[in-house]
C-alpha cells in the first residue's frame, strides 16, 4: 500500500480522510513495513465499506488485513439501525464464527514430550480432518434446531463437556436471537454430517507450548507459565455456516437493489438492519455463531478422551474461546454517547479491556484472552483486551498472521512432504490427509504472526500476553 | 496433468481451465468456444481446487438446475450448486455436460464417492464469490467464465 495516500497518526495508525462518497474515515493499524506490504486492495476495500449506509466512528483495519471479498479480512465496521444501517454477509465472511479456543492440559512439556508422537496420531484418529471426513454425531431436524438454538450450552447438555466451559466461551456458549427457522434446508443438510469436524484449509488442532511470558501478571491471571502446555483448537461453523454465506450473499444483492444502497463493489451486498432480510440473515447467522461454538465444544470434548486415554493426569480445562468472523450487537461510545450498533468483525477478535460487563469475573481486571493463531511452524500469541481498544477499534484486535502469499504460489513453491519433513526436523509433528494441502499452508506463505502482534499490541488494540510455539499439529 | 490447468485448447493456445490466483482465496477460470463449455470447464476448475482432476472417476451422475436473473449470477449459482452437492454426497466430479436457455441451467455433471487415500483432497470449497466475476468473449471469440472461490 503507497502510504503518501495515508496520514499518519502515530508509529501504528494511519487515517485515510472520508472523501468522496465515504461517511467515515478508515483507519488501518500496522507498522511501516506491514502497511507497506499490504495489498493496495485493502485500502480500496475499506474505503468502499466507509460508503455504506449507517456506519459510525471509522472503517478499521487490523495489522493482518488482507484483501477479502467486499471487506478486508482483518476489517472492522459497525453500522447503527436507527441511521438506516446495514448488516452484510461478506461483512462476516463464509466461515461464520470461525475462531480459536485454547485449553490448558496442566501438563510440562517434559511430561508430554515422551508420548507426542502417540498423542497426535490419536487425536488425527479421532478428531475427523480434512475433507471427506464426516463427524460421528447425527442429529435429526429437531436436534439440529436445538443446536443452532443451544450452542455450546447444548453441547454440554448433550454431554460433550463440562458446565464449568461454558463461562470460557464469548456468550458464554450460547449467541441468544438465533432463528433455526431462517437457516435454509440447504445449510442444515450440509452440517448434517459435519457436527465436530475441523474441516480443512488454515483450520488446525495444536498441541503448543508456552514458550515466552510478555505480561508475567496477566499470564498469571490467565494460569499460562513457561513450559506449559497447551491445545488449540482453530475451526468454525462448517458446511452451515459457509452455506449460509452463500444464501445471503445472494439475497442481499436483491435487497441491495430493492432498498436502493448503491453498491461500490457487488460482494458489500447488504441490507438494511430493520429490513426482513437483514433480521433473517441476523437471525441465521446467530444460528451459525451457535453451531461453530458448539462444533468447538464437540471438538474438545473429543480432545480431552484422547488425553484421558494417553495422558490420564492432563486437566483440559478451558482458557477461553474466541470469534473472528461475526456480527454482534454492542455498545460502544459514538461521538461521545453510548449506542448499540451492529459491529462486523471479519477476520477481527473482539477484545474487551478490562471491567467489561459482559466479559465473565474471572477476566473482569485482566481484560478478555485474545487468542492469535499462527501457522504450522510458526507461533501463536495470547494478548488480553485493552480499555483503549474500545476508543480505537470498538474493541478488535487482529486475528491471526494473514497470508503473504496466494495459494497458488505457495504449492509452486513448497513441496507439502517438503513442509513436513522441514517442521519434523524442528520437532513439531504434522498430521494431514492432504500434501497439497499442507504445501498451501506452509508457514512461509504467512506474514510474520510476530510482526502483527507487536503491532497490535504497540497500538494499543490488545496486550501481548504469552507466546505459544506448536509441538504437534492436525489439519485438513 | 497439472492441477492448475486444463488441457490446451489448439483454437487459441489457451488451457480450457486454469486458477488464477488470490490472496486468501483462489480464482477459477473456464474457457470455451461457447458458454456452456466455458461453464463446464470453470467446474472443471472448481473440483481442481480440491483434487487432481485425473484421479477422478466419472461414473455417477447428478443432475442440476439453477436459475439466475444474469449470466454472471448463473455461474456463481451453478457453481454453487456443485459445492452443495460435493458436499452432502461427499463426491469429487470430473465431467459436467451445461446446457443453458436463457436465465436457466440444466447440467449433469459426473463423478464418483470421495476417497482420501486416491482423491487426496486438498481443500474444501466453502463458496463462489462474486469477486473477480466474469462472463465474456474475449478478442478471439472464446467465452471465459470466471470468479473467486472461498477456501
Amino acid at each position: 500500500m503507497d502510504i503518501n495516500r495515508l496520514t499518519r497518526l502515530s508509529e501504528f495508525a494511519w487515517r485515510i480522510e472520508p472523501v468522496n462518497g465515504m461517511r467515515v474515515p478508515v483507519i488501518i493499524y500496522a507498522d511501516e513495513t506491514l502497511i507497506g506490504d499490504m495489498d493496495e486492495k485493502v485500502r480500496e476495500q475499506a474505503v468502499n465499506v466507509t460508503m455504506l449506509p449507517g456506519i459510525v466512528g471509522a472503517c478499521y483495519a487490523m495489522p493482518d488485513a488482507h484483501w477479502g471479498y467486499g471487506f478486508p479480512i482483518g476489517g472492522v465496521a459497525a453500522f447503527d439501525a436507527e441511521q438506516g444501517g446495514v448488516v452484510s454477509a461478506g461483512g462476516v465472511g463464509f466461515d461464520i464464527s470461525c475462531g480459536v479456543r485454547t485449553l490448558h492440559t496442566g501438563l510440562k512439556r517434559e511430561q508430554v514430550d515422551p508420548l507426542k508422537k502417540e498423542l497426535v496420531d490419536a487425536l488425527y484418529a479421532t478428531v475427523p480432518v480434512g475433507v471427506g471426513s464426516r463427524g460421528h454425531i447425527r442429529l435429526d431436524h429437531a436436534q439440529m434446531d436445538e443446536m443452532l438454538s443451544g450452542g455450546a450450552e447444548w453441547a454440554v447438555r448433550q454431554g460433550y463437556g463440562r458446565p464449568e466451559d461454558l463461562e470460557r466461551i464469548e456468550e458464554r456458549g450460547r449467541m441468544a436471537g438465533a432463528k433455526p427457522d431462517a437457516v435454509s434446508v440447504h445449510a442444515k443438510e450440509r452440517q448434517r454430517a459435519e457436527m465436530g469436524t475441523l474441516g480443512s484449509g488454515n483450520h488446525y488442532l495444536e498441541v503448543q507450548e508456552v514458550s515466552e511470558i510478555y505480561d508475567p501478571a496477566i499470564a498469571a491471571s490467565f494460569g499460562l507459565a513457561t513450559g506449559d502446555v497447551v491445545v488449540t483448537i482453530h475451526c468454525g461453523s462448517r458446511g452451515l455456516g459457509h452455506q449460509i454465506g452463500t444464501d445471503f450473499l445472494k439475497r442481499m444483492q436483491a435487497a441491495a437493489v430493492q432498498y436502493g444502497i448503491a453498491l461500490p463493489d457487488r460482494e458489500l451486498a447488504c441490507a438494511p438492519i430493520e429490513s426482513p432480510v437483514g433480521r433473517e440473515y441476523l437471525g441465521a447467522m446467530r444460528a451459525a455463531i451457535n453451531c461453530a461454538l458448539a462444533n468447538r465444544q464437540i471438538i474438545t470434548h473429543l480432545t480431552r478422551k484422547v488425553f484421558a486415554e494417553i495422558l490420564p493426569e492432563a486437566r483440559l480445562d478451558l482458557l477461553y474461546d474466541v470469534s473472528h468472523n461475526t456480527c454482534k450487537v454492542e455498545e460502544h461510545l459514538i461521538q461521545g454517547r453510548k449506542k448499540r450498533v451492529y459491529v462486523h468483525r471479519k477476520g477481527a477478535t473482539r477484545a474487551f479491556g478490562p471491567g467489561h460487563p459482559d466479559l465473565p469475573k474471572v477476566f473482569r481486571e485482566t481484560g478478555q484472552p485474545v487468542l492469535i493463531g499462527g501457522s504450522m511452524g510458526t507461533a501463536s500469541y495470547i494478548l488480553s483486551g485493552t480499555a483503549s481498544g474500545e476508543t480505537l477499534s470498538f474493541a478488535s484486535a487482529c486475528h491471526g498472521a494473514g497470508r503473504a502469499m496466494s495459494r497458488h504460489q505457495a504449492v509452486r513453491t513448497w513441496g507439502g512432504r517438503e513442509v513436513v519433513d522441514e517442521l519434523a526436523a524442528r520437532g513439531i509433528i504434522v498430521r494431514s490427509p492432504s500434501w497439497r494441502g499442507v504445501a498451501e499452508e506452509a508457514p512461509g506463505a504467512y506474514k510474520d504472526v510476530h510482526d502483527v502482534v507487536i503491532a497490535a499490541d504497540r497500538a494499543g488494540l490488545a496486550r501481548l500476553v504469552a507466546k505459544v510455539t506448536p509441538m504437534a499439529c492436525i489439519k485438513g | 496433468m497439472s492441477t492448475e490447468t486444463g488441457q490446451l485448447q489448439p483454437a487459441t493456445d489457451a488451457p480450457s481451465w486454469e486458477h488464477f490466483p488470490h490472496m486468501a482465496d483462489m480464482g477459477v477460470r473456464g474457457r470455451g468456444a461457447t458458454i456452456e463449455k466455458a461453464f463446464a470447464h470453470a467446474a472443471e476448475a472448481l473440483n481442481a481446487v480440491i483434487c487432481d482432476p485425473v484421479q477422478v472417476g466419472t461414473t455417477t451422475p447428478v443432475e442440476i438446475r439453477c436459475e439466475a436473473p444474469d449470466i454472471e449470477s448463473l455461474l456463481v449459482d451453478w457453481l454453487n450448486a456443485l459445492v452443495y452437492e460435493m458436499a452432502v454426497r461427499q463426491m469429487v466430479f470430473g465431467r459436467f455436460d451445461v446446457s443453458i436457455d436463457g436465465s436457466a441451467l440444466h447440467a449433469i455433471a459426473w463423478g464418483e464417492p470421495v476417497e482420501r487415500e486416491r482423491h487426496h483432497p486438498a481443500v474444501e470449497v466453502k463458496g463462489a464469490t462474486y469477486t473477480e466475476l466474469k462472463v465474456y468473449r474475449d478478442e478471439n471469440g472464446v467465452w471465459i467464465a470466471q470468479c473467486v472461490v472461498d477456501v
